[in-house]
C-alpha cells in the first residue's frame, strides 16, 4: 500500500517504452504489474525515454512483435497489461507529455554491418534464459543494465571495448549457439561475439601473443617451411634423448603448470608417410590390401 | 544544427556506412480472422478472470447476479454504457456515472466497488480485452485504481490473434487512441517466471461474453 500511494500521488512519470510506432506516434509499454499503468495514467506531467532502436515502422508492426515479446520473454501467451498511448488525450491521463530519443553511442552500432543486428533485440530475455555462462555469472558480471548473450554483445558495442568489462563481454561466451536457437528475432549473436573479439584483439595493438601467432602462421603458411621446423623439433628430440624439459621458463609456465610439454617424435608424419607409401597413396608393405 | 537534425544525420550516415537499402513493408496485411468465442473464454478464464457467458437482452440479470455475488455496493459506469445493463442492480447497489467531466479523486476511485465497462476488440488465442476508452470504457483511470473491473465483451469483437488485434484498432481508426490490453488481472512473472496474481492493477477481473442473437 505504500508504492500504491506514491503511485498516487506523484506529479510526474518517467517511463521507457518497447516500442514507438513512427507512422502513428504511438509509444507501447508491456508490462505484468500494472504498474506501468499507474506510472502512464496518474501523474500530470509524463517523460518517456525510449532508444531511437525501438522506432518500427508501422502501427501493423506490432502485429508480430506484441505476438513474439511475451510468449519468449515469460511463455505466456499474452502479458497482463500493454498500454498504448499517442502524446496527450486531453482530459484522459497525463496532460504534459515529452517523448526523449536516445542515441547513447546506437548510431555507431548502426553503422556496423555486423554489430547492426543486435539493435533489432526486443528484449525479451530469451537468450538469457537459456545462455551456460548467464547461469553461472548472473547479471550483475555484464556491468549493464543489459545482461547476457545479448549483454555481451551489445554493451562493447554501445560503450566501445575501452574497460576491462567491456573488452572481457566478447569472450564471455562458450560460442555454443543456444541464444541465436531462442532469438525471436534471430540476431546471430555467436556470429558478433566473434566480430567483436577481432576488434578488442586490433584495440588491443601489438602484444607477445600477437608476434606469437603471426610468427606461427608465416611457418605454417608454407609447406617446406613447416618441414623444416618439424626436421628441427625430431632433431631435437632426438638429440635430447628422452631428457626434454616438462616445463616451460619464463611467462610461458603458466602454460606448463597444468600441462606436460608434449616431446617431439622422432619422426614427423609426413616422413613415415612417405617413408611407408607408394606415390600413388597405396602401403609399400601391402598391409592395407 | 539541433540535438534531432544531428541525429538524423548520424542515422542516414550509419545506414549508409553499413550498405542498408530503404526498409519495405515489414508485415503483410492482415485480413482480420473471427475468434474462437469459446477458446477466448477458456484462455481469459485460465488466467483466473470470471466469465458469465451470456445472450443479448440477458445482460442486465447476467450484471445484476456478478453484482450481487462479489457484494458490490457501489458500481461506477463511465458515460456511454448501455443504461439498460444497470437496470436489474439490487437497491443496495448506487451507481455513480460519471462522464469525461466529471472529477473524481483516486481516493473516492480506490473506494469504488467496481468500475462496469464495454470493450472495443478482443483476442481469442491470448484471452486479451482491449479497451480503446472511447464512450462506455471511460478514461484510463476508471478501470486502473478500483480494485475491480467487471467487462461486457460482445461475442462479434473477438478476433483470432494478435495481428488480427492490431489490424482490427487500426480499421476501426482507434490506433492514435490510449489502448489497454488486459490479459488477465494484474499478475508479474518475474519471480521464477511464475505467474503471481494481483499487484497493482485491479485484483478481481469479471468478463461478460454477450454471445450474439
Amino acid at each position: 500500500m505504500h508504492l500504491r500511494e506514491k503511485f498516487l500521488r506523484a506529479k510526474v512519470a518517467v517511463s521507457g517504452a518497447n516500442f514507438a510506432v513512427a507512422e502513428t506516434g504511438t509509444l507501447v509499454v508491456v508490462e505484468s504489474e500494472g504498474n506501468g499503468r499507474m506510472c502512464l495514467t496518474l501523474p500530470e506531467t509524463l517523460i518517456s525515454v525510449v532508444g531511437i532502436e525501438k522506432v518500427v515502422p508501422r502501427f501493423a508492426d506490432l502485429g508480430p512483435l506484441l505476438t513474439l515479446l511475451p510468449r519468449s520473454s515469460t511463455g505466456e501467451r499474452m502479458n497482463p497489461y500493454t498500454s498504448m498511448w499517442t502524446g496527450v488525450t486531453p482530459g484522459d491521463g497525463p496532460q504534459d507529455v515529452h517523448v526523449v530519443l536516445v542515441d547513447n553511442g546506437r548510431t555507431h552500432v548502426l553503422a556496423d554491418p555486423v554489430g547492426r543486428q543486435a539493435l533489432r533485440c526486443i528484449r525479451c530475455s530469451a537468450c538469457l534464459n537459456v545462455c551456460p555462462v548467464y547461469e553461472r555469472t548472473g547479471g550483475h558480471a555484464y556491468g549493464s543494465v543489459y545482461p547476457g548473450p545479448i549483454g555481451a554483445i551489445l554493451n562493447p558495442q554501445l560503450r566501445g571495448v575501452g574497460s576491462e568489462v567491456d573488452a572481457s563481454l566478447p569472450y564471455a561466451s562458450s560460442l555454443c549457439g543456444a541464444c541465436f536457437e531462442a532469438c525471436p528475432v534471430r540476431i546471430d549473436i555467436p556470429e558478433v561475439l566473434v566480430d567483436l573479439r577481432t576488434k578488442v584483439v586490433e584495440a588491443k595493438g601489438a602484444s607477445a601473443e600477437g608476434v606469437g601467432m603471426g610468427a606461427m602462421g608465416w611457418l605454417f603458411g608454407s609447406a617446406g617451411r613447416l618441414g623444416l621446423a618439424q626436421r628441427a623439433a625430431t632433431l631435437a628430440g632426438r638429440l635430447s634423448r628422452g631428457r626434454m624439459p616438462r616445463n616451460l621458463p619464463g611467462p610461458l609456465s603458466g602454460w606448463t603448470n597444468a600441462r606436460d610439454l608434449p616431446a617431439p617424435p622422432p619422426e614427423t608424419f609426413r616422413d613415415w608417410w612417405m617413408r611407408t607409401h607408394d606415390a600413388d597413396g597405396t602401403r609399400r608393405d601391402g598391409s592395407d590390401r | 544544427m539541433s540535438a534531432r537534425d544531428e541525429m538524423l544525420a548520424r542515422i542516414r550516415t550509419a545506414n549508409a556506412a553499413a550498405g542498408a537499402g530503404p526498409t519495405g513493408r515489414l508485415v503483410p496485411p492482415v485480413e482480420v480472422q473471427h475468434g474462437d468465442v469459446d477458446l477466448f473464454c477458456e484462455n481469459v478464464a485460465d488466467y483466473r478472470a470470471t466469465v458469465v457467458r451470456t445472450r443479448e437482452g440477458e445482460v442486465a440479470g447476467a450484471i445484476g447476479r456478478v453484482v450481487g455475488d462479489l457484494g458490490i455496493g457501489s458500481l461506477l459506469v463511465p458515460a456511454g454504457a448501455d443504461p439498460d445493463w444497470t437496470t436489474a442492480l439490487g437497491p443496495e447497489v448506487s451507481v455513480l456515472q460519471v462522464d469525461d467531466g466529471t472529477a473524481i479523486s483516486y481516493d473516492e476511485l480506490g473506494a469504488v466497488g467496481a468500475t462496469l465497462t464495454s470493450s472495443s476488440v478482443s483476442v481469442a488465442r491470448t484471452g486479451t480485452i482491449i479497451l480503446d476508452h472511447s464512450a462506455g470504457q471511460g478514461r484510463r483511470e476508471l478501470t486502473l485504481v478500483p480494485d475491480r473491473h467487471i467487462c461486457v465483451v460482445a461475442a462479434r469483437t473477438v478476433v483470432d490473434d494478435v495481428p488480427d488485434a492490431v489490424a482490427r484498432l487500426a480499421a476501426l481508426g482507434v490506433e492514435q487512441r490510449p489502448l489497454t490490453w488486459i490479459s488477465g488481472p494484474s499478475a508479474t512473472s518475474d519471480i521464477e517466471l511464475d505467474r503471481v496474481e494481483g499487484v497493482h492493477g485491479p485484483r478481481t477481473l469479471v468478463v461478460i461474453v454477450v454471445d450474439d442473437d
